[in-house]
C-alpha cells in the first residue's frame, strides 16, 4: 500500500538521521553542536519575550516581584518582637507574638514552599508557569503558539524515541556485558555502555550540562553526595563518570533496568525489608567502598526530592560509613524547564512527559573538594558541614528541616529552644522584679 | 498533567467570602491554593494532623492552641470558608473612620476588637468568657516549657491577674483584657500583612481561551508520539 510505504520511507530516513546525528556522537562523547544552536535560538527568543512582557506590564508590579513569599515577614528575633528589653515581665500581650508567628507559618512556611516548583520572575512561554502573567500582545501569543507546536509535535516524539532507544540499549548492553567474566575489559565495556546510554537519555531531555571543577570528580572507593531534585539527577551525574547506585529493589520497568545493570557492574540494591536494618545497610556499603576497584557510591542524603531552591537536612546515616565524601552541587536553571519531581502531585509518567515537553533541562554541576570526618566531629555535624558546602556552591539556601517532614512529625528539641529563649526573657531578671514588688 | 488553574471560579461562594473577610480576590486565590496544598489526601477539609505537619507551627510553643482556634466546639474538620475566616483576623486593620461604617453590618473580622477576641480565646480554653488563674498558668507553662519552676510561674500568673482584674473576681474578663491592651497599645501586633495583591494578576480572556485549546494540543502530541512508537 502506498500509504504504508511512504510512512515506512519517512521513518527509515528519520531513524538514520537520528542514528547519525545523535546516537553515534553520543557513543564517542562528541557533540555536533546542534543542541547549542537550539539553545542559542531559545535564549534569544526568551529574552525577546521578557522585554515584551516588561514593556507591557505596569510599573508597580515589576518592582515587587523580588519578594520571595506572599507575606511580609517580620524577621526580628524574639526579643524585639516582644517589644521590650531583656528581663521584662510577662504581659498578657506576649501571646500575640507567638500567635502571629504561628499564623505566618500557616499561611506560608519554609518547608512546604520547597515542595512546589519554583516561581519564575519572568515568563518562559510555557503555560504551566503562567500563573502571574497576563495577556500582553498578539505577537507574544503567536510565539507561544509556535512554541507549543514545536514542543509537542517536533520535540516530544523525538525525545520519546531517544529515551526508548537509550533505555533499551542500556538493558541490552549491560546484559551482554554481564555475560563476560570479570576482567578489566568488562569494566571498561560496562563503563562505555553506561556512559553512552546516559548520554542518549540526557539528549532525550535536551539536557545541557556544565561541569565545573572536573579535577575533583569522585574517585573509586569514595562516596559521592549530592542534593536531590529529581530522578534525572542520576542521569546527569552519570554522563560524566560511572557510579554505583544505591537503592531499593523496585518492580516494573525500574526493576528490569536495575537487574540488568547490576550484571555489568556492582551496584548495591536492597530489598525493602533490608532497608529497615541500618546495620546491614552500613555493612554492605562499607564492604563496597573498601574494595578499591569498585566505582564510587552515589547517595542522595536528603532522602526526598526538593525543589532546587534549598538544601534540607542531610540524613546522617550516609556519613557514618566512613571513607572520603565527594560533595557535588547540582543547580538547574528553571527558565528552560522545571526538573523538580513533586511526587505527591505527579506520578513518574506524567513527570517525564512534563519534562519532555519543556524547552530544555539546563543545569550546572559543581564538583567540590573531597571531605572527611574530622576528629571529635560526629556524623550529624559532618553532615551539616557537607550540606553547607553544597549550599554555598550551588547558591541554594540552607534549611535545618528534615525533608521527610512532609511525612513525619518534627522533633521537640526545636520547640524547647524557643521556650528556653522566652523564659530567659521573662524570668532572666525575674528575681530582681519580685524583690522590687 | 494539569498546570495550576488560576481561575477564581474554583472557590465556592467566593463573593460572599470576599465581602465577609475583606481579602482581595488575588489573596483569596493564594489562600485557596495554600489550603489545597495543606490538605493531604485531598479530603476537601483540613484536620488537626494537616496543620501539625507544618514544621514552623509544630515548634511554636503555642502551636497547639493556635490549631485549636481553627476547630471550635470540638469539631474535627475545618473547611475553606472557616479557614479563611480565622486568617482574616490577621489582616491589617482598615484605617477607616469608625463612624463611617454602617453600624447595622457586622464588625469586620480584622477589627481591633475581633483581633483581641482571637487572642483572648487562646487563653480561655473553656470558653467561659474569663481567664482564670489556672488557664493563665497553663498558657504560661506552654510558653516556657520546663525552664521555669512552678512557684515562679504561679507568682507571675498571680501578679498578671491582679493587675488586670478590676472587679475583683479573681479572673480576667474580655473587657478587662481589652482595657489592659488598650493601655499597652499592642493590638497592632496581631497583623500578618500580605504582599499577595501586588504579585498575582489574572490572565486575560484571550489567554484563557487559548489555554483550553492547548489541552487539545497536548492530546495531539501524545497521539503523534504513540503513533511513532507503534510504527516502530
Amino acid at each position: 500500500m502506498e500509504g504504508t510505504e511512504l510512512a515506512g520511507k519517512i521513518l527509515s530516513t528519520w531513524l538514520t538521521l537520528v542514528l547519525g546525528l545523535i546516537l553515534l556522537p553520543s557513543a564517542f562523547g562528541v557533540s555536533l553542536g546542534i543542541s547549542e544552536i537550539y539553545m542559542k535560538i531559545l535564549v534569544k527568543t526568551l529574552e525577546w519575550a521578557t522585554i515584551r512582557i516588561e514593556k507591557g506590564v505596569p510599573k508597580e508590579s515589576v518592582k515587587n516581584s523580588a519578594s520571595v513569599g506572599i507575606i511580609q515577614r517580620d524577621e526580628s528575633p524574639m526579643e524585639k518582637g516582644l517589644s521590650g528589653l531583656r528581663g521584662r515581665d510577662f504581659e498578657l500581650s506576649d501571646v500575640f507574638y507567638f500567635s502571629k508567628k504561628g499564623l505566618e507559618a500557616i499561611v506560608e512556611d519554609e518547608v512546604t514552599q520547597r515542595f512546589s516548583s519554583e516561581e519564575l520572575v519572568s515568563w518562559n512561554l510555557l503555560t504551566r508557569t503562567n500563573i502571574n502573567f497576563q495577556y500582553i500582545s498578539l505577537r507574544l501569543t503567536m510565539v507561544w503558539v509556535l512554541g507549543v507546536i514545536v514542543r509537542y509535535c517536533v520535540l516530544l516524539p523525538l525525545r520519546v524515541t531517544l529515551a526508548f532507544i537509550g533505555i533499551s540499549l542500556l538493558v541490552m548492553g549491560t546484559t551482554l556485558v554481564g555475560q563476560l567474566p570479570d576482567s578489566s575489559l568488562k569494566s571498561w565495556l560496562s563503563e562505555l555502555v553506561h556512559l553512552t546510554c546516559c548520554r542518549i537519555c540526557v539528549r532525550s531531555l535536551s539536557g545541557t550540562i556544565h561541569y565545573h571543577n572536573k579535577q575533583y570528580r569522585p574517585q573509586k572507593g569514595g562516596i559521592c553526595v549530592a542534593n536531590h531534585t529529581s530522578p534525572i539527577d542520576v542521569f546527569i551525574l552519570t554522563t560524566d563518570g560511572c557510579y554505583a547506585m544505591v537503592g531499593q529493589v523496585q518492580g516494573g520497568l525500574m526493576g528490569i533496568i536495575q537487574r540488568a545493570i547490576v550484571k555489568a557492574c556492582p551496584h548495591v540494591w536492597f530489598e525493602r525489608s533490608e532497608m529497615k536494618d541500618r546495620h546491614l545497610v552500613t555493612k554492605r556499603l562499607k564492604e563496597h567502598i573498601a574494595d578499591r576497584k569498585k566505582l564510587p557510591i552515589l547517595i542522595f542524603p536528603e532522602g526526598t526530592c526538593i525543589n532546587n531552591t534549598s538544601v534540607m537536612m542531610f540524613k546522617k546515616g550516609s556519613f557514618e560509613i566512613g571513607g572520603t565524601i565527594h560533595p557535588v552541587a547540582i543547580k538547574y536553571n528553571p527558565q528552560f524547564g522545571d526538573a523538580f519531581w513533586n511526587s505527591s502531585k505527579y506520578n513518574m509518567v506524567s513527570y517525564l512527559l512534563r519534562v519532555m515537553t519543556s524547552w530544555a533541562i539546563v543545569c550546572d554541576v559543581w564538583y567540590l573538594p573531597p571531605m572527611t570526618r574530622e576528629e571529635g566531629e560526629d556524623a550529624a555535624q559532618f553532615a551539616n558541614r557537607v550540606k553547607s558546602a553544597i549550599a554555598v556552591q550551588g547558591g541554594l539556601t540552607e534549611l535545618p528541616w528534615d525533608g521527610g517532614l512532609k511525612r513525619g512529625k518534627v522533633k521537640d528539641a526545636f520547640r524547647e529552644e524557643q521556650q528556653k529563649n522566652y523564659s530567659n526573657m521573662i524570668v532572666g531578671n525575674g528575681s530582681l522584679n519580685s524583690e522590687s514588688n | 498533567m494539569g498546570s495550576r488553574s488560576s481561575h477564581a471560579a474554583l472557590i465556592p461562594d467566593e463573593d460572599s467570602l470576599r465581602r465577609e473577610t475583606g481579602f482581595s480576590q488575588a489573596s483569596l486565590l493564594r489562600l485557596y491554593h495554600r489550603f489545597r496544598a495543606l490538605d493531604t489526601n485531598k479530603k476537601g477539609y483540613l484536620s488537626r494532623m494537616d496543620l501539625q505537619q507544618i514544621g514552623a507551627l509544630a515548634v511554636n510553643p503555642l502551636g497547639d492552641r493556635i490549631i485549636d482556634s481553627f476547630f471550635p466546639d470540638g469539631s474535627l474538620q475545618v473547611d475553606f470558608p472557616d479557614f479563611v475566616r480565622v486568617l482574616a483576623h490577621f489582616r491589617p486593620a482598615d484605617d477607616e473612620d469608625a463612624g463611617l461604617r454602617d453600624p447595622r453590618e457586622p464588625e469586620p473580622l480584622n477589627s481591633r476588637m475581633n483581633k483581641l477576641r482571637f487572642a483572648f480565646q487562646l487563653y480561655d480554653l473553656d470558653r467561659d468568657g474569663k481567664i482564670s488563674r489556672h488557664e493563665m498558668l497553663q498558657v504560661l507553662r506552654l510558653m516556657v516549657g520546663v525552664q521555669v519552676t512552678e512557684e515562679q510561674l504561679e507568682s507571675i500568673a498571680e501578679r498578671t491577674v491582679q493587675e488586670a482584674d478590676e472587679d475583683g473576681d479573681g479572673a480576667v474578663s474580655f473587657l478587662e483584657f481589652a482595657k489592659e491592651e488598650e493601655e499597652n497599645g499592642s493590638g497592632r501586633q496581631l497583623v500578618v500583612s500580605t504582599t499577595v495583591c501586588l504579585k498575582t494578576q489574572l490572565p486575560g480572556r484571550f489567554l484563557v481561551m487559548v489555554i483550553s485549546v492547548w489541552n487539545y494540543w497536548k492530546l495531539l502530541g501524545i497521539i503523534t508520539t504513540t503513533a511513532f512508537i507503534i510504527l516502530l
